[in-house]
């Protein structure tokens, strides 16, 4: 028997050219909660993918529980007692929740025949672990991403794992749901069962970890207890740069008119009478849980929903938005919060994915694209956004989680917009990516573009806003300036139901 | 309304049953002839072939491939077994088996280069499509051929005779239509029953969470394609027993009709998603369109025509429900 559950030395993967892992080590003791970081592309989940048996490393050893490991299925990893709680989830859509919960246990126990009363059995006992509220019947398609890697969560935590690795599992649920994650890691490792977390969310780490690895471009810049870490090392190891924000100053010119005004707003099952305005070079934050309808309010002015009622002005012209080509024509720009999962065309290639909102633009007659043009603008962007990639004609699925995400932000940015939406910007995205992502909002902002941002995180909502709303149950509850607010009272006021 | 019955009014099943019995209402209200016992038969005569492919076609696309190579390998099969074994055996049961046996090989020949290479299934099938008709044309130099006395009396077999008082018409429902209603049974106990058959749906909703999940992703495509296959050959000996004569091109162009009922029945074109109940309501309604437009007194020509539509509608309303469905809203407003 061996006191560590995995010793990974020297794992190099390639991808063509692209050296994702360089000859890593990580060594996750038995019932320890291990913290992986690194930004964005250094090859975490990578290295996820290979503890799992889904990629075969191009060297190293693998040791797990003290056997050694040459060649590995997801089956003997399964076996072995590691359950992954995936990065992109990993569940099936077209299944129902049931389904996806017992489907693994039941392929691990060696099960040939279908028994819906036992599938029935197994799921509830899954969903029981974290007080998961769903219908097991729906089928995922139909659900939240919040609700999916609920799902992805609750399968990890049936089996009778000895690892569990959880790869961003919380970047779409709320701090309620991360608490009742937290809590149950604390069971398992009284059960001496290790995690393996990965998170770009610092205050999450710093409350769970007990030790700490660090890649930095397929290569280990550090590891070590977590006691010793300070906020200040921690960033460096990862960046190997020093951050500091600048708070966001507004200063609004007086009679300038409003950028979007929204009166009487209004959609059945969506939100109920909002009234907004945004002037010119504002940030807006907007908060509040999932559910609380701030998604689908900024769904309607982005024209995903048509809403039943009210009125939109854009520099005080009345507009009808009625589908999402009016919301363009209108120039609002809208990034979702599902990219890794929903928001990107994966295998079409990186410049196509970014450019594509530009393409009526930059077609010349005959529709023949200005290839130069385009490289050039998404080169450029690429560069702003510190996107971390081989080449912009490989395919988008290619890129690192985090890496998606800028794209995303990139093809939007490219647009002259009004207003640019961005519903959870900076989740799954590194510390310093995630420093840049609002220095260059702010920077936009301060050349005139007027944006929304959805969070849930305060206390960056409190340091790149200037103003904020609080939503719930679809009404707007609370509205005031971030200068005059502070991180608790506001917290407890987005929290509350 | 409570939630199962919302379920079943929103599935597809339900809009294509509603339009197959509004559309055989019309037919009995143009001509007097539908509801007839002699016509009944003859619809679950041609339905029988047709849709007995339908079950292996299904697998395939809910896995999210396709099979475009199910009429030749039936062809091939079917040729073969009656030219060569008419001598050999006064038993019909070697016949079948020997066209089991040689859809098999080309099954697993898909199956292998599709799940091993992940090479694009319509190339891989329509390759082997080619080489089953060539081989039938240049190796066996295909042709008509009568059948041989065993295998006619395995398509006279009949299990009742409908005739019509009227007209005078008969026609008879072979024995045949109670394999076509085992392996149908069997699509269904696969699909639904049996960790297999939960298997191809995974693989069609998320191929690379099915190989984490630890399915095993290669031999689940070997059987899907091969199992189509091995019913291609067996159901080709059949289609000879029917027709009571070796046509070699006669199912020429059936993987397009297949595809198109699944697809209509609601099962999905990308993959994930099937029942063998929607193929067979999606067959039964091209079958009951192409057999009772000419008692609607429209021309033969136009068939292909309304079959088209029907399925260009069928397909558009799945699609516009999905859209629907993925816009729904659902947060709790307060009441006022
Ligand atoms: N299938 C692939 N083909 C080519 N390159 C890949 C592939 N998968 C990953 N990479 C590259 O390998 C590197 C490491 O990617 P990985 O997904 O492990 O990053 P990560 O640390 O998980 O980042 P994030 O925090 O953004 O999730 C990246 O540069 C990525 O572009
Ligand atoms: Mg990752």
């Amino acid at each position: 028997m061996s006191d560590y559950i995995i010793r990974a030395k020297g794992i190099k993967k390639y991808f063509g050219g692209v050296k994702a892992l360089d000859g890593v080590d990580l060594e996750i003791k038995k019932g320890e909660v291990h913290c992986l970081a690194g930004e964005n592309g250094c090859g975490k989940s990578t290295i996820i993918n290979v503890i799992s048996g889904f990629y075969t490393p191009d060297g190293g050893e693998l040791e797990i529980d003290g056997v050694s490991y040459p060649k590995m299925t997801p089956q003997q990893s399964i076996a072995a007692g590691i359950q992954v709680i995936y990065q992109d989830l990993s569940v099936f859509p077209n299944l129902t929740v049931m389904e996806n919960l017992a489907l693994n246990m039941e392929l691990a126990s060696g099960r040939k025949f279908v028994s819906k009363k036992r599938f029935r059995e197994i799921a509830k006992e899954a969903v029981a672990k974290i007080n998961f509220e769903i219908d097991l019947d729906e089928k995922v398609e139909n659900l939240s991403v919040a609700d999916k890697q609920l799902i992805a969560i609750s399968r990890a935590l049936l089996n009778n794992a000895k690892l569990i690795i959880m790869d961003e599992p919380t970047t779409a649920i709320t701090k309620k749901e991360v608490r009742a994650l937290f809590s149950v890691i604390r069971d398992l490792q009284k059960q001496n069962i290790a995690i393996l977390f990965v998170s770009h969310k610092l205050d999450e780490v710093f409350e769970i970890a007990e030790r700490f690895t660090i890649f930095r471009n397929g290569k280990n810049t550090g590891a070590g207890d977590a006691s010793e870490l300070t906020q200040e090392k921690f960033t460096y190891y990862m960046t190997g740069r020093e951050i500091k924000e600048t708070p966001f100053v507004y200063e609004e010119k007086p009679g300038a008119q409003k950028v979007l005004e929204i009166k009487n707003l209004n959609l059945k099952n969506g939100f109920k009478n909002v009234n907004l305005s945004l002037g010119e070079g504002e940030i807006l934050g907007i908060t509040g849980l999932l559910g609380s309808g701030r998604t689908e309010l900024v769904q309607a002015l982005f024209g995903y929903h048509k809403a039943d009622s009210g009125e939109i002005y854009i520099r005080g012209n009345k507009v009808e938005i009625n589908t999402v080509k009016d919301g363009i024509k209108n120039g609002i720009g809208y990034v979702p919060p599902e990219r890794i999962v929903e928001g990107v065309f994966l295998p079409q290639s990186i410049k196509e994915n970014i450019s594509i909102e530009k393409w009526d633009e930059w077609a010349g007659p005959l529709g023949i694209m200005n290839e130069k043009k385009i490289e050039e603008v998404v080169n450029e962007w690429v560069e702003k956004l510190r996107i971390k990639l081989h080449d912009i004609n490989d395919p988008m699925n290619t890129l690192s989680g985090g890496n998606q995400q800028k794209c995303v932000l990139a093809k939007w940015l490219i647009l002259d917009l009004n207003v640019l939406i961005l519903n959870g910007p900076t989740v799954g995205v590194d510390i310093g990516a995630k420093f840049d992502i609002y220095e260059l909002v702010k920077k936009l902002a301060a050349n005139g573009l007027s944006v929304i941002i959805i969070s849930d995180d305060i206390p960056e909502i409190l340091s790149n806003c200037n103003r904020v709303i609080v939503m719930r149950r679809g009404e707007i509850v609370k509205e005031g300036l971030t200068k005059d607010m502070d991180e608790a009272s506001l917290a407890e006021f987005a929290v509350a139901d | 309304m409570n939630n199962k019955t919302k379920k079943i009014l929103h599935s597809s099943e339900f809009y294509v049953g509603v339009i197959i019995v509004l559309f055989c209402l019309l037919i009995q209200m143009r001509s007097g002839q539908f509801f007839t016992g002699n016509n009944l038969v003859d619809i679950i005569r041609s339905f029988s072939i047709p849709v007995m492919f339908c079950v292996g076609e299904l697998m395939v696309l809910i896995s999210g491939g396709v099979d475009c190579s199910f009429p030749a390998i039936a062809s091939l099969s079917m040729f073969v077994v009656c030219k060569y074994m008419e001598n050999v055996t006064t038993s019909p049961l070697p016949f079948f088996l020997v066209a089991a046996l040689i859809g098999l090989v080309f099954g697993i020949l898909n199956g292998v280069i599709i799940g091993k290479y992940r090479f694009p299934a319509l190339i891989v099938t329509l390759g082997t499509s080619s080489i089953c008709w060539g081989v039938m044309q240049g190796v066996f130099q295909s042709r008509e051929y009568p059948l041989c006395p065993t295998l006619l009396a395995v398509g006279k077999a009949k299990l009742l005779t409908a005739t019509n008082a009227e007209t005078g018409l008969s026609s008879d429902l072979p024995m045949i239509t109670v394999f076509m209603v085992l392996l149908l049974l069997l699509g269904w106990f696969i699909l639904n029953k049996t960790m297999l058959g939960r298997g191809i749906y995974a693989i069609g909703g998320d191929i690379i969470a099915a190989k984490r999940a630890g399915f095993n992703v290669f031999g689940t495509t070997v059987f899907i394609y091969a199992f189509s296959g091995m019913m291609a050959g067996i159901i080709g000996v059949f289609r000879a027993c029917m027709l009571q004569a070796v046509h070699p091109n006669n199912l020429e162009g059936l993987e397009m009709t297949a595809i198109a009922a699944c697809v209509l029945g609601g099962v999905s074109i990308t993959g994930g998603k099937g029942t063998v109940l929607q193929a067979c309501l999606g067959m039964l309604l091209l079958t009951i369109v192409s057999n009772s437009l000419i008692l609607l007194g429209i021309s033969t020509h136009w068939q292909n025509v309304v079959t088209g539509l029907i399925i260009i509608a069928g397909t558009a309303a799945t699609a516009i429900q999905n859209q629907r469905n993925a816009k729904k809203l659902a947060v709790k407003l307060t009441e006022s």
